[in-house]
């Protein structure tokens, strides 16, 4: 069985992340860094492999965006991927959660996966709809939020929780599964895998190598379009106090439930 | 015809949830403005009185497809498709949760259509619709505008108002759909099962909730004590509950239970908008949080910024030491 781990390079968490007023898009200068919910869907796969249900023949990590995103991928092999493959092509800038989802699908076409894990959002945009996107186009089976995995030859037995509590939904492949993070404890790569993530193979493709026009991705694909961005409305917090003195700090505490008779 | 169509969530007993009420209520509001009707889809099996429940927030026609079972997207994207394919509705809106996101993200595939999500607010502008879309942590928010048929609007928890605005009976029209290959390969095995044992939360007028900044299972007995101290019940974040570290039967949120107690202590917990939805109508919220920049502190009365393994502890004895002195 082949798995391919979809992969994103974003924003670290630490940097703070702005929109270039000009463009209206993310400005994605800056520290980067492997999508920390994507780690979770490489450790699935590496799970799978291990856990000795079915034979895992390759795991791929694959990612569409600029030629930096090569990071991301050698990340996702450090954790465990066999191989990657870089969809990289200036025609893809400001693609849209639509032309996004479908240059997806093209590159995953060409590898053939029997399996495809990704994390459930993305640090930086939030969208949570990827997987689904690249299941339709993929005519296969999805399910996100996957929180359990069980694997038999042909079928994958997963649990999540929806809007009435656990759900627990047998799904045949090949199929696109979206994990939580609550589904595993990704590990730490060792040394020895950083330094040789940097020589397994990579594969970089523009979009002609997967069948897809130019007009199909990028700003020309895409179906929405940002007329403008907004400060949000002023948001009132409440009073912050900080911890210096852990003992006056209960005592302040104390009193403000005090005051509002909540100590009785 | 600017029409919008709703997809209505319902458990498998007709019972509806309340963010796709208000997404009816919105989209009716809508397209009263675009000068279109609002339908809902329903799948699974309703009854009849289906009609005069969701025309009361301004549903003009309600499909139901009852072969299709409620509780997996794929089968209802085609279910939805079609009816947009037929009858040429301009928009499809979600009230958020997890079946809206992927039904909507499986019709941007198979329709072309854009697709916002967590949106907080629709505006009718010139005809179409624009959403706006808070990003980057909220810091900002988009205006999106949909170039060409279908727009696809999955809006965020509570966004939309429910409001009973409906003149009356929406016609019920059943619909037949052929589903697509790949919509039948995945199968609902169970739906809706609570884990852990069953405790009751409702009704405890003092909450500490927990959440993963408690560092592992045991710690859950920090908050414990607090709450047997100040005489309440222990609450929990989803991320704790999928762990394993607190029963579902605690969980506040999207997807757990909704209180509004006296006073709800929340230790450990960032303060996501799917737990917020659950507790955000308590009279008093106090947070106790490491990170200054956690969302809980923009809507808590009272926040303490600081490690709560020193703190908890602490107060509870304080608490104890009141209470007995
Ligand atoms: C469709 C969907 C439905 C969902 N439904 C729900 C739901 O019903 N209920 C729900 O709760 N969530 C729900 N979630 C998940 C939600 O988005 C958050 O992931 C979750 O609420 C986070 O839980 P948390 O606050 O415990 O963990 P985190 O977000 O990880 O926050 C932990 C917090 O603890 C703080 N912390 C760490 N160590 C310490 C310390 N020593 N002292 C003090 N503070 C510390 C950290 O600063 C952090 O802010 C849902 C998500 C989705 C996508």
């Amino acid at each position: 069985m082949k798995i391919c781990c979809l992969v994103k390079e974003v924003p670290d968490a630490a940097v703070t992340k702005r929109i270039d007023p000009e463009t209206k898009r993310l400005d994605r200068s800056g520290e980067k860094n492997l999508n920390p919910f994507d780690t979770h869907g490489i450790e699935a796969a590496m799970q799978i492999r291990e856990g000795g249900e079915v034979e895992v023949d390759e795991i791929v990590a694959v990612t569409m965006g600029p030629s930096s995103a090569v990071r991301a991928l050698h990340k996702a092999v450090a954790l465990g991927a066999d191989r990657s493959v870089h969809l990289s092509d200036d025609a893809l800038e400001g693609s849209d959660v639509c032309a996004t989802g479908l240059a997806l699908a093209k590159l995953l076409s060409s590898e053939s996966p029997d399996l495809v894990l990704l994390g459930q959002q993305s640090d930086d945009g939030e969208c949570y709809t990827i997987g689904a996107v690249v299941a339709d186009h993929l005519k296969m089976p999805s399910l996100t939020q996957v929180i359990k995995i069980d694997v038999a030859s042909d079928a994958l037995t997963c649990e999540r929780q929806a809007e009435y509590g656990y759900d627990t939904v047998e799904v045949q492949m090949p199929a696109v599964i979206s994990v939580g993070d609550a589904i595993n404890e990704p590990r730490y790569p060792s040394l020895k895998a950083i330094m040789g993530a940097k020589k397994k193979a990579l594969d970089t493709k523009a979009i002609g190598d997967v069948g897809l026009e130019a007009d199909q991705v990028g700003e020309a694909g895409s179906k929405t379009q940002v007329l403008g961005m907004n400060p949000p409305p002023a948001k009132q917090g409440g009073e912050v106090i900080e911890d210096e003195d852990t003992t006056e700090t209960v005592e302040k505490i104390i009193a403000w439930l005090d005051e509002r008779k909540l100590i009785r | 015809m600017s029409g919008i169509l709703v997809y209505a969530l319902h458990d498998g007993e007709g019972n509806f949830n309340k963010n796709s009420l208000g997404a009816i209520s919105e989209a009716a509001k809508l397209a009263g403005e675009l000068g279109g009707e609002a339908a809902a889809v329903v799948v699974g099996k309703v009854g009849d009185d289906v009609g005069g429940e969701l025309g009361r927030y301004g549903a003009a026609k309600v499909f139901r497809a009852a072969d299709v079972e409620e509780g997996l997207a794929q089968p209802i994207v085609d279910v939805m498709a079609k009816l947009i394919g037929e009858h040429g509705y301009s928009y499809a809106l979600f009230g958020g949760g997890l079946l809206g996101f992927e039904i909507g993200a499986g019709l941007t595939a198979r329709l072309a259509g854009g697709v916002t999500m967590e949106v907080t607010e629709v505006q009718a502008r010139e005809g179409k619709l624009v959403a706006l879309r808070p990003v980057l942590g909220d810091s900002a928010i988009a205006d999106v505008a949909y170039v060409g048929e279908p727009g696809i609007i999955i809006g965020r928890l509570n966004a939309f108002d429910i409001s009973e605005s409906g003149s009356g009976e929406a016609e019920v029209v059943d619909v037949d759909v052929e589903l697509s290959e790949w919509s039948t390969k995945a199968k609902m095995v169970t739906r809706g099962e609570a884990r852990g044992e069953d405790i009751n939360i409702e009704d405890a007028d003092i909450l500490v909730g927990g959440g993963r900044g408690l560092g592992e299972k045991d710690n859950f007995k920090l908050a414990e004590e607090l709450a047997e101290a100040m005489g309440g019940a222990v609450a929990a974040t989803r991320a704790v509950v999928d762990a394993g570290w607190y029963p579902y039967a605690a969980q506040i949120g999207q997807t757990g239970k909704t209180v509004a107690p006296k006073l709800y202590l929340a230790a450990g917990i960032s303060g996501a908008i799917q737990h917020k939805v659950g507790m955000q109508n308590s009279e008093n919220i106090l947070a106790i949080n490491k990170d200054p920049n956690a969302p809980i502190f923009e809507f808590c009365d009272l926040g303490v910024v600081g490690d709560l393994h020193k703190i908890v502890p602490k107060l509870t004895e304080a608490i104890r030491a009141k209470k007995s002195g």
